[in-house]
C-alpha cells in the first residue's frame, strides 16, 4: 500500500532512536571534579587507609568531599568534590599529606548511572579546546638514532678486523658511509668477507680506488634496516614518554605516533606547560664506559668533564666504547648508603647484565665511568637571503661524568652508583632512569595550552550558538512547510541524538571546530526535508493526488539527496585522511553526520508522515 | 506543466554572469598574488599568547612592555573584549617564549592577568600543514570529478568542479582582501564550502538531467532555465537556513570560530551563486543537449522505479 511502512521498519526506527537515546544518554550527567590518586610505581597499592589519610587531610582544610573508593585492582583512588573550584587545593593537600611516593591528579569522574556504564555508555571526550588542557608535538631527531647505530657498527668493524689480524684504516663518514682502506688487494677483500659475514645489516662493497696506494670498501645501511632503526626509535620514546606523562600525574593523557617520526603528547586539565615540559623534555641518557688505559690510542679513547667536580680531578678520559646505555635500565631506585650518603641502586635487563658481566669480568680494578648526558641547544643568529635574521636553534649533547668508580667485582642486573651530591640528585637520576630512556633525542616543535575558562567558554558559547540556529531553523521550517515542517524538525531532534550516540560510542573527541561540522550537518540535514517537501509541493501543485504526490516526492528526491551527501561524505574522508587537528575533528563531525542525517531526514521523517497520513483519505496536504 | 508562464529567464543574464565571475575570479587570483593571505600561526610557525587582564588594558602599554623587554615585532590585539588581549610573535624561537612573555606581561601588568591560551608553532610544521591543505583540497577535488563523472556526465562533472574552484577561489580572494586570519579552522570551513558547494550543484545538475530527459521537445537553453525555477524555491530555503545557523555561530559562537563562520558564509553566498550561473551557464556553453544523456538514461530510470 502507498505511504504504508511495515511493521519491521517502523520497528527498526524505533530501536534505533532507543538505542540513540540510551547512548547519547551520558553526555546528559555532568562530571564531578574529582582528585585521583594512584602510586608513583605499578607496584604500589592504594588501599582504604591511604584514602582515609587523604580524606581526613581534606577534612582539616575544610575542603568538601564525597564518594571516596579505591578501584578493585588497587592501582588508584577516586575523591570526588562538590565544587570544582577546590581541585587545584585538594591535589596540593592530598600530595602534602601523602608524599611523593603518590601521583595525585585532576580529574573528573563520571556520573554516569551504573546500569548505563554497564552497558559500554559513555560521555563524548572534550577535546583540549573545550575542556583545557595542554597539546604538544614532538619530533624524534631519527637522524641521531642512526648516527648512533652508526658510530656503534664502526666500532665492531674495527674490533672485529683486529680480531682477524686486518689491518687497515676504518672511519665514518659524514654522509653515513662506513669507510675502509687497506694496503693491498687481498686484506680489503679478507675485510670485505669478513663485514659481510658478521654484519648482515649493512651491504658492503668494493670503492673506487682513492689514491694508488690504498685499496678501498664501502659498508652502507641498508633502507629496510634504516627504517627499522627509525621505527624502534619512535616506538622506544613512545613508550619512555608515556612512562614520563606518568609520572605527571594526568588521569587521562594521551601519547601518540604521528606520521614518520612526531609523536602528539596531549594532557587534559595541565596548566602548568614549564613543568611538563621539564619532565616530557628531559632527553637524559646514561652510558657507561670504562675508563682509558693510558696508553690507550687517542682515537680510542674521550675526554669528560666531571657534572659535580669535587676536590678531586675536574675531568677524565674514558674509552670511546660503550658498554651499555640507560636503555638496558629496568628499575632503579635512589637510598643512601653505609654512611650515609646518597646512591641510587639500578636494575639492568638480562642483556645489559650479560653484557656488563662480560665486561666488568675481566676489567677488575679499573675504572667504570657513568656518563650523563643531556640535550641542549644553543642559539646561533643568522642573517638570510632576504637579509632578515634568523634564529637557528642548534641542538648538542652535553656529556658529562656523574660517577667514576673502581671495579671491585664482576658486576651483574644489580649494581649502585654512589658519588652523587644531593639526596635530590639520586631521587631526579633515579626517576629518569625508571622512566626509560630516549632512543633518540625529541624536540618540541609545537605547543598549545588552553586555559579552563577559556574552554568552559568555549563550550558554552558553542552550545548557545548551536540552539540558537537550529530554534532559527525550526522556527523556519515550521512555518514555511507546517506539518512537513514539524516533521522535519522532530527528524532533526533524532539526527542530533543519533549523531552524539555514534560520536560517544566510537569514543570520538568533541572539539571546537567539530561543534561546526554539527551545526553544518545541521544545514545538510534540512537541506534533504527541503528536497523532499519541495518536490511534493510541486506535485500537489501539478495536481497530482495527494499520496502519490507524497510518494512522487520521496522517491524523485532520494537520487538527488544520494548523489549530493555521497559526493560531501567522499569530501569529508578525504578531510579525516588527510588533515590533522581541527580538520580531523570537522571532518569526524561531518561525516558521521551526513550518514545519521540521510537515515534520519529519509527514513525517519517517512514514517512519521506515514504515520499521520498512510493508509487513509487525503484530501489536501498541510504543506 | 502549469507553472510554465512562471518561470523565470536565469539564462537571460549568463553573459554578464560570465563577466563577473571571471572579473571576480581574476581580481581574486591578483589580490592573492599582490597581498596573498594572511596565514594564521598555523600555517607560519610562531607564538600566540592570549591573555585576559582584570582590568582593561591599553594596548599601547602592552606594545611598549613588550618592546621594552625585547620584543620586537609583536603583534598585539585586542581578541573579543578590551581586558582579552593577544599577542603574536612572529618567530618561534623557543617553546620557552610563551612563558617569558607572560611572565613579562604579569611583571608589568597593574591587575592579575589570567593566561587563556599559549601556541606556539614550529616553521616546518606550519610549512607541512600547508601543503597538507593544498593536497586535501586538490584531492577532495579530484575524487569528486570523478564520481560527478561516473554518476552524471563528464560535463556535469566539469561543470561542478569548475563552480568549485570558483568558490574556493573568490573565499579565499574575499579573506587576503579583508586580510583576516586564514588559519587551520578557516581551512576547515574552505572545505565544508566544497562539500555544500558540490551538494548545490549536484541538486541543479540533477534536475537539469532529468528534465533534459522528460521535456525532449524543449531547447537546452529553455530546460535549464524551468530546472533552475523549479529548484529556486528549494535553492533559497536551503541556503536561507544554514546561513540563519552561520549567522548564529558568527554572533554567539565566539572569537576562535569567529572566521570560520565567515568564511562558511561566504562561501555558501558564492557557492549559492555558482550552481546557478556556473553550473548550469557552463553546461550550455559546452552545448548540453538530451544526447548526452543517452547511455544514462537507462540507469537512471532503473533508479527512478526504485521504491
Amino acid at each position: 500500500m502507498l505511504n504504508k511502512y511495515p511493521l519491521w521498519k517502523n520497528l527498526l526506527l524505533l530501536a534505533v532512536l532507543g538505542f540513540g537515546l540510551l547512548y547519547a544518554m551520558p553526555n546528559l550527567y555532568p562530571p564531578d571534579p574529582a582528585v585521583q590518586i594512584s602510586g608513583q610505581s605499578s607496584g604500589m597499592k592504594i588501599d582504604q587507609p591511604t584514602i582515609e589519610r587523604a580524606s581526613r587531610a581534606l577534612d582539616a582544610a575544610g575542603i568538601e568531599h564525597f564518594g571516596e573508593l579505591a578501584s578493585s585492582d588497587g592501582k588508584s583512588g577516586l575523591i570526588r568534590l562538590y565544587a570544582s573550584d577546590g581541585q587545584l587545593r585538594a591535589q596540593r593537600i592530598i600530595q602534602r599529606a601523602l608524599g611523593d611516593g603518590y601521583i595525585v591528579a585532576l580529574n573528573q569522574a563520571s556520573t554516569t548511572p551504573d546500569w548505563l556504564s554497564n552497558l559500554g555508555a559513555q560521555a563524548m571526550k572534550l577535546g583540549l579546546d573545550l575542556s583545557g588542557g595542554v597539546h604538544f608535538l614532538l619530533e624524534v631527531d631519527t637522524d641521531a638514532a642512526i648516527d648512533n647505530r652508526l658510530d656503534q657498527y664502526t666500532t665492531g668493524i674495527k674490533k672485529a678486523l683486529r680480531e682477524a689480524g686486518i689491518r687497515g684504516y676504518v672511519s665514518l663518514a659524514d654522509n653515513g658511509e662506513i669507510q675502509g682502506k687497506f694496503r693491498s688487494e687481498a686484506l680489503r677483500d679478507k675485510a670485505l668477507s669478513v663485514i659481510r659475514k658478521e654484519y648482515t645489516d649493512l651491504t658492503a662493497q668494493r670503492a673506487e680506488q682513492s689514491d694508488p696506494e690504498n685499496f678501498d670498501l664501502v659498508a652502507l645501511l641498508s633502507d629496510t634496516k634504516r627504517k627499522e632503526i627509525e621505527d624502534y626509535a619512535v616506538g622506544q620514546n613512545l613508550t619512555t614518554l608515556r612512562n614520563r606523562v606518568n609520572e605527571l600525574g594526568v588521569s587521562e593523557p594521551l601519547v601518540q605516533r604521528q606520521g614518520r617520526n612526531r609523536i602528539v603528547v596531549e594532557l587534559p586539565g595541565i596548566q602548568d606547560t614549564a613543568e611538563a615540559k621539564r619532565i616530557l623534555g628531559k632527553t637524559a641518557n646514561l652510558e657507561f664506559r670504562l675508563e682509558a688505559r693510558y696508553d690507550a690510542p687517542a682515537s680510542d679513547r674521550e675526554q669528560f668533564e666531571f657534572r659535580n667536580p669535587g676536590l678531586g680531578e675536574p675531568s677524565a678520559w674514558l674509552e670511546r666504547d660503550v658498554v651499555i646505555t640507560g636503555e638496558r635500565v629496568a628499575n632503579a631506585q635512589s637510598s643512601f648508603d653505609e654512611n650515609g650518603m646518597p646512591q641510587v641502586n639500578i636494575t639492568l635487563d638480562s642483556e645489559g647484565g650479560t653484557l656488563m658481566h662480560r665486561m666488568t669480568r675481566h676489567n677488575i680494578n679499573r675504572r667504570l665511568g657513568v656518563l650523563f648526558i643531556e640535550r641542549k641547544s644553543r642559539t646561533r643568529y643568522e642573517v638570510n637571503e632576504a637579509g632578515e635574521e634568523q634564529i637557528i636553534k642548534i641542538p648538542y649533547d652535553e656529556k658529562k661524568i656523574i660517577s667514576l668508580a673502581t671495579i671491585r667485582d664482576a658486576l651483574g642486573v644489580q649494581f649502585r652508583i654512589t658519588g652523587l651530591n644531593a639526596p635530590g640528585e639520586a631521587n631526579e637520576l633515579a626517576l629518569l632512569l625508571r622512566a626509560g630512556a630516549l632512543a633518540a633525542p625529541i624536540d618540541f616543535v609545537e605547543e598549545r595550552t588552553v586555559g579552563p575558562s577559556l574552554g568552559a567558554e568555549n563550550i558554552a558559547k558553542g552550545v548557545i550558538s548551536v540552539q540558537i540556529g537550529l530554534g532559527l531553523v525550526a522556527l523556519f521550517m515550521v512555518v514555511y512547510y507546517r506539518v512537513f515542517g514539524v516533521v522535519a524538525v522532530a527528524a532533526l531532534a533524532f539526527n542530533i541524538v543519533l549523531l552524539v550516540a555514534a560520536m560517544s560510542i566510537l569514543g570520538a573527541t568533541l572539539t571546537l571546530p567539530g561543534i561546526a561540522g554539527i551545526v553544518l550537518t545541521v544545514g545538510m540535514a534540512v537541506d534533504a526535508n527541503v528536497l523532499i517537501f519541495s518536490r511534493i509541493r510541486e506535485e500537489v501543485r501539478n495536481g497530482m493526488a495527494p499520496q502519490h504526490a507524497i510518494d512522487a516526492g520521496y522517491g524523485r528526491a532520494y537520487v538527488t539527496i544520494m548523489d549530493a551527501n555521497i559526493t560531501t561524505l567522499l569530501v569529508a574522508l578525504i578531510l579525516y585522511a588527510v588533515g590533522t587537528g581541527p580538520v580531523k575533528g570537522f571532518a569526524v563531525t561531518l561525516s558521521i553526520g551526513i550518514l545519521t542525517s540521510m537515515f534520519t531526514a529519509i527514513m525517519g521523517t517517512r514514517a512519521i508522515i506515514n504515520l499521520i497520513y498512510g493508509g487513509r483519505r487525503v484530501k489536501k496536504l498541510a504543506i | 506543466m502549469s507553472t510554465e508562464s512562471k518561470i523565470i529567464n536565469f539564462m537571460k543574464l549568463r553573459g554578464l554572469a560570465s563577466v563577473l565571475s571571471i572579473a571576480m575570479v581574476l581580481a581574486s587570483i591578483g589580490i592573492l598574488a599582490t597581498k596573498g593571505l594572511n596565514f594564521g600561526l598555523d600555517f607560519t610557525g610562531g607564538t600566540l599568547i592570549e591573555v585576559l587582564y582584570e582590568e582593561p588594558q591599553p594596548l599601547e602599554e602592552v606594545r611598549s612592555t613588550l618592546s621594552g623587554a625585547g620584543y620586537e615585532n609583536a603583534i598585539v590585539v585586542n581578541f573579543g573584549s578590551d581586558t582579552d588581549v593577544l599577542v603574536r610573535l612572529p618567530q618561534g624561537m623557543s617553546p620557552k617564549l610563551g612563558e617569558e612573555v607572560l611572565a613579562t606581561l604579569r611583571a608589568d601588568a597593574p591587575s592579575e592577568v589570567e593566561l587563556l591560551r599559549i601556541e606556539f608553532v614550529g616553521p616546518q610544521v606550519g610549512e607541512k600543514l600547508r601543503e597538507q591543505g593544498g593536497l586535501a583540497v586538490l584531492l577532495a577535488l579530484i575524487v569528486v570529478l570523478i564520481y560527478i563523472a561516473m554518476r552524471f556526465q563528464i560535463k556535469f562533472a566539469v561543470g561542478a568542479v569548475a563552480a568549485l574552484v570558483h568558490d574556493v577561489i573568490i573565499t579565499l580572494g574575499a579573506f587576503a582582501l579583508v586580510g583576516w586570519d586564514f588559519d587551520l579552522t578557516v581551512l576547515a570551513a574552505i572545505l565544508a564550502v566544497i562539500g555544500y558547494s558540490l551538494n548545490d550543484s549536484i541538486v541543479v545538475a540533477d534536475r537539469i538531467r532529468e528534465n533534459l530527459r522528460k521535456l525532449r521537445k524543449h531547447e537546452a537553453f529553455d530546460v535549464v532555465n524551468i530546472s533552475l525555477t523549479e529548484t529556486l524555491d528549494r535553492t533559497l530555503a536551503t541556503s536561507g537556513t544554514t546561513m540563519l545557523v552561520l549567522v548564529a555561530l558568527a554572533v554567539f559562537g565566539g572569537d576562535m570560530i569567529h572566521s570560520f563562520a565567515l568564511a562558511l558564509i561566504i562561501g555558501i553566498g558564492v557557492g549559492t551563486y555558482s550552481s546557478i550561473y556556473i553550473v548550469a551557464n557552463l553546461l550550455l556553453t559546452m552545448n548540453i543537449s538530451q544526447d548526452d544523456l543517452i547511455v544514462i538514461q537507462k540507469e537512471g530510470a532503473e533508479i527512478d522505479d526504485l521504491p
